[in-house]
């Protein structure tokens, strides 16, 4: 009884192996391919039958890409735009969180609500006018016009009023009693409470920042303003067989996201399923 | 003293809410109005808005190409959600197991959600090229002669189809995953010392209970759905002949290539309008297969 039992979990054992391991191989082949890709010769690149590996590696690619487009400039408006928006979004959304979940006024419930509301609004709606309040703040091809949008998150907003909300009241009210204020108690107290929370929307801020397309699409027209996804975009509307200096283009955009996700990948599958279901 | 408390908490309040506030009404709340009125207009950018009442609306459902977009999304929903649904269920459990490099695993599941649409996209184009396409490659040594998957009017929506199954089913996996850890194993105990199968288990305890987490996946994954774009501008540009041409794209292409922004608008609406509609009738069915008391 017992062994047929254990038998029974080494098949179980094997073959769940076995289909992950089919998996993984199916996720991450295309990012392989793309990666040694890369270092193929334009010919190479399309050769049948294919070879994985580059007969000669060729770093050639990944400087010749600059002659056409300027993609290490890309590199640097996506970091920017990334980062920036990502901080600013943590501090708009930490400092009216924070009213909602501890300052109580009148009204502030009607508030909240329309920030929900709002989370209901599809992008695509707010896009004809949000271009036309962006033309008449003359915020076209701006960096302020690819960064503010991303700012204000009614989501972000949200996810840290769920966490504050947890915070005791007490230990708040003992930093009032000390004579500290709202924005002390904010500053000195509330933040460094809501470390886990703040890290969780920030992966989460950068990543829809990063891989943000449609947006950047329509504010930015000027070739050195614009981010990875949309000068990649418009890279391949040109380049459309030399698939060698795409995937360098793809390899460059992929990099910086991947090195955030294994320094975070903790918090990115937790916060994930966190902000998901609950 | 209590007064002054109240200003301060008062002033407090305003000062923290403000940037935040101003944000949800510049960028949210007024274009949200302003895309009503919009709707409602014949305008080009350039010269004066003229008011044309529903006729846009009405264009909308006598345009093909709105038409088409909007079968086209369907067409993709009808093969995306069960494939992911299969796939992701598939992955979570595999994933829920007690077993060596069981967080590696999870890991590699992952990488295709947090990478770019764009950069994904231009990968798969390449794979799936007619000629000198990886995939087709594949399938010759199998015998089998490959479509021009991306030029081609029936292949082209399965091709799309194909690559956002393997972009999302990662994320999927992930939601549910978190759903099957939150079943307490007292249920399994219990069925154990009934002697109920891993069958059993599976379709009478496990997924009963992993219904709300099905739900919340099922409702994410249509509203991502009827928003499908970039992947649809890389891999095929909405072509060929339309076949894979989607709302957001329609409406991406009249506000700022043809500078129809009435019609656009109007597009935008119509497309909030299903969404909302297929969400709000999802939210009605719930009740009929999501178990909620534990």
């Amino acid at each position: 009884m017992t062994d047929n039992r254990s038998a029974k979990g080494w098949l179980k054992l094997v073959l769940s192996h076995s289909v992950l391991l089919a998996s993984a191989v199916v996720f991450l082949f295309p990012f392989v391919w793309m990666l040694f890709g890369s270092f193929k010769d334009s010919l190479e690149v399309v050769k049948m039958p294919p070879r994985l590996l580059p007969s000669e590696w060729k770093l050639s690619n990944y400087t010749q890409i600059q002659t056409y487009f300027p993609i290490y400039k890309f590199l640097f408006n996506s970091l920017a735009v990334s980062v920036v928006s990502t901080v600013l979004q943590l501090l708009v959304c930490a400092m009216s969180a924070f009213v909602f979940a501890k300052i109580p006024f009148k009204g502030r419930d009607g508030l909240f609500f329309l920030f929900l509301v709002t989370m209901m609004i599809p992008m695509q709606v707010t896009l004809t006018p949000l271009f036309i309040v962006f033309q008449k703040l003359n915020l076209l091809n701006t960096y302020a016009g690819l960064i503010l949008p991303g700012i204000f998150s009614a989501y972000g907003t949200f996810l840290l009023r769920q966490h504050m909300m947890t915070v005791p009241d007490s230990l708040l009210e003992a930093a009032y009693m000390d004579g500290a204020s709202y924005y002390r108690v904010f500053w000195n107290v509330m933040l460094p409470l809501s470390k886990p929370a703040l890290a969780t929307l920030a992966i989460f801020a950068f990543m829809s920042s990063w891989n943000n397309f449609l947006w950047p699409l329509i504010v930015v027209s000027d070739t050195n303003l614009l981010t990875l996804p949309v000068g990649l975009s418009k890279l391949q509307g040109r380049w459309s067989t030399e698939w060698n200096i795409l995937m360098a283009g793809n390899v460059i955009s992929f990099i910086p996201i991947f090195v955030v996700y294994l320094f975070a990948q903790k918090y990115f599958i937790r916060g994930m399923t966190l902000s998901g279901i609950k | 003293m209590v007064g002054h408390k109240h200003w301060a908490r008062r002033t407090a309040a305003f000062v923290l809410l403000l940037p935040g506030v101003s944000g949800l009404l510049l960028f949210q709340l007024i274009p949200m109005v302003s895309s009503g009125y919009i709707s409602l207009t014949d305008w080009d950018l350039l010269t004066e808005a003229e008011f044309v009442g529903l006729d846009n609306y009405v264009q909308v459902f006598q345009d093909e190409k709105s038409l088409m977009s909007i079968k086209n999304v369907f067409r993709f929903i009808i093969g995306y959600l069960p494939l992911v649904l299969v796939f992701g269920l598939l992955f979570a459990v595999l994933l829920n197991r007690k077993m060596r490099g069981v967080k590696l695993y999870r890991a590699i599941v992952f990488i295709p959600v947090i990478t770019s649409w764009i950069a994904v996209s231009i990968v798969w184009k390449w794979i799936l090229n007619g000629k000198s396409g990886l995939l087709n490659y594949v399938l010759s040594l199998a015998g089998i002669e490959g479509p021009v998957w991306l030029q081609d009017f029936f292949w082209a929506m399965p091709a799309v189809i194909m690559v956002t199954v393997w972009k999302d089913a990662g994320f999927v996996a992930i939601i549910l995953l978190a759903g099957l850890q939150d079943i307490s194993e007292d249920y399994y105990e219990a069925a154990h010392l009934d002697g109920a199968g891993s069958t059993y288990r599976f379709f009478n305890i496990t997924l009963p209970l992993l219904t709300p987490a099905l739900f919340f996946v099922i409702t994410i994954s249509l509203i991502n759905a009827f928003q499908l774009f970039d992947q649809v501008m890389i891999l095929t540009n909405g072509g060929p002949a339309g076949s894979t041409s989607t709302l957001v794209e329609q409406v991406y292409k009249n506000a700022f290539q043809n500078h129809k922004m009435g019609f656009a608008a109007a597009q935008s609406w119509v497309l909030f309008l299903i969404i909302f509609a297929v969400t709000y009738l999802q939210y009605q069915l719930q009740k009929r297969w999501v178990t909620y008391d534990r």
